[in-house]
């Protein structure tokens, strides 16, 4: 099986001279939902942000080494960074909707790469609500503001909104660190689903999370990738004595 | 003094303080209303001034101040707004940047006469567009420029910054993020900043003083290469300038421009408050 992403040596700085990521390498199978995990500032949230160049917003950071995604360099000077960031979409850990009615909020990315049919918006908009298991909730109710919502329903809404634009690999940066279990346990249960047709990646909540959830699981330190592999294998059976301090509980 | 004590002192003083503050406006209104009330009537609104402009009435003038108001937001709010969303959104930190701030900074500090006699030699004798609305209006928003400016950017920087990065990260571009997130949140606060500069400009003497205002012009203008008259110089002229002239209709003209300054805060201020009542949160 091919890697669908394929990160090579991958280093990169903040403005400020923080080494955010030190020579990272991984394979991202298709399919699957891949785990990052790793204590705070160990480079998780920075790796998801270079995916979709969300990094691009800081000025004066330095990078060095490449993504490929199918085998293209996604920083190219040919490559369309709006194009890649709706193929590479990102869920952020604090749920947040655009001002505006839940429908306007799961159809934004697709006006915004100029889709006007509104038959095709309709079908989006229902079936993103439908694979986030958010349909029944507020199906009679898509006119009403998306800040009337829950917490829960709100980030299951930016999940719904994300996948709207079909994209191919979705990036979850801690959905659900406010959320309560039965909203978490809803998320994650949406997710189960959804890696039989996209690929994932999620920064977990916690060890438990990644453990819970995560296919392949890479475990980051200080903006290093310690170890990778089978979930079962790194929780199980860790070859690096960090991880297995990390997964036990030991530090973090 | 007990913390308790220390706490009324300080809440009877700021309470002082503000009602010191409120005290002069609400003079200066009940002041000329009262003396100018009685000379308000149909005739003083509709008639031109008569007979040495002792009497008629304040049509021509009171056009005037609204056509050169009108020019003004004409001249002063794309600019502005461009600018604004310029500096808030686009502009790297480096030299230029620091130039431009420093030159609406400036801009700001300069005294209206000065823009009066700026408008003279650069819009109604180098550009050649006479003693005009047209010259009038580019100085007067010329003069509005940094107050526009400065609000617009603040309101735009006052946007949330993760309604930015959600938009982006859903494949919108930078204009559209702008367009769609940054501007329709930002547009109360821009308002404010446009109600503040064309009321000022609606006021302004000096910087009409030689590029439009006429003394006595009972015909109303054709085009934007007319002069006019306009309320504040007319204001000026009929207070200092006119022996004879009936109290009466000086206080009359101030509560005119009072009245036309107040109605344009007021529809703005309506305007702003249904806007961001309508914003779904």
């Amino acid at each position: 099986m091919t890697a669908k992403i394929h990160i090579h040596d991958l280093s990169f700085t903040y403005p400020d001279g923080t080494q955010a990521l030190r020579h990272i390498n991984l394979d991202i199978q298709p399919q699957q939902l891949f785990v990052l995990f790793g204590p705070s500032r160990s480079g998780k949230s920075t790796l998801l942000r270079l995916l979709n160049r969300l990094s691009d917003l800081l000025p004066d950071t330095q990078r060095s080494g490449d993504i490929l995604l199918d085998g293209a360099d996604i920083f190219a000077r040919s490559v369309n960074v709006f194009e890649l960031r709706r193929r590479v979409s990102m869920v952020f850990a604090i749920p947040t909707p655009l001002p505006g009615s839940i429908y306007d909020n799961l159809v934004y990315g697709l006006r915004m790469a100029g889709i006007r049919d509104q038959a095709t918006l309709d079908e989006r908009a229902e079936t993103s609500l439908r694979q986030a298991a958010l349909w029944d909730e507020v199906k009679d109710r898509l006119q009403d503001s998306a800040f009337a919502l829950s917490g829960g329903q709100k980030q299951r809404l930016c999940l719904a909104r994300s996948l709207a634009l079909r994209p191919e690999i979705i990036l979850l940066d801690n959905p659900t660190s406010g959320l309560d279990p039965i909203s978490t346990a809803q998320v994650e249960q949406s997710l189960y689903k959804l890696k039989q047709q996209y690929t994932i990646i999620m920064v977990p909540h916690s060890v438990q999370q990644a453990a819970r959830v995560g296919d392949q699981v890479a475990f980051l330190l200080d903006g290093e990738v310690i170890e990778v592999g089978d979930q079962s294998r790194i929780f199980v059976n860790p070859q690096d004595q960090r991880t297995e301090d990390y997964v036990t509980g030991r530090f973090g | 003094m007990t913390r308790q004590q220390s706490q009324k002192v300080a809440t009877v003083l700021v309470t002082a303080v503000a009602i010191i503050v409120i005290l002069p406006i609400f003079l200066v209104l009940v002041y000329i209303f009262a003396q100018g009330w009685s000379a308000l009537s149909w005739e003083f609104f509709t008639q031109p001034p008569r007979n040495g402009m002792t009497e008629g009435g304040l049509l021509p003038a009171i056009l005037g101040t609204l056509f050169l108001t009108l020019g003004t937001a004409v001249a002063s709010i794309p600019l502005g707004i461009g600018a604004a969303i310029y500096l808030a959104e686009y502009a790297p930190n480096n030299r230029l940047t620091r130039l431009i701030r420093l030159a609406i900074v400036n801009l700001a500090g300069i005294p209206s006469i000065v823009y009066g006699l700026f408008g003279l030699g650069a819009f109604v004798l180098f550009l050649n567009f006479g003693t005009s609305i047209l010259a009038g209006s580019l100085t007067l928003g010329l003069m509005t420029l940094p107050v526009i400016i400065s609000t617009a950017e603040e309101a735009i920087l006052s946007v949330p910054s993760e309604f930015r990065i959600v938009s982006l990260s859903l494949g919108a571009t930078r204009w559209q993020t702008i367009r769609n997130q940054v501007l329709p949140h930002a547009l109360p606060g821009i308002l404010t900043g446009i109600i503040l500069g064309l009321s000022r400009a609606a006021g302004e003497t000096a910087p009409i003083l030689f590029t439009v205002a006429a003394f006595y012009l009972p015909e109303l203008p054709k085009s934007i290469f007319d002069q006019t008259m306009a309320l504040p110089y007319h204001l000026y002229v009929i207070s200092t300038q006119v022996p004879g002239m009936p109290l009466q209709i000086q206080y009359g003209t101030a509560l005119v421009l009072l009245l036309i300054v107040l109605t344009l805060t007021l529809v703005a201020t309506v305007v702003r408050t249904i806007m961001r009542r309508r914003r779904q949160w």
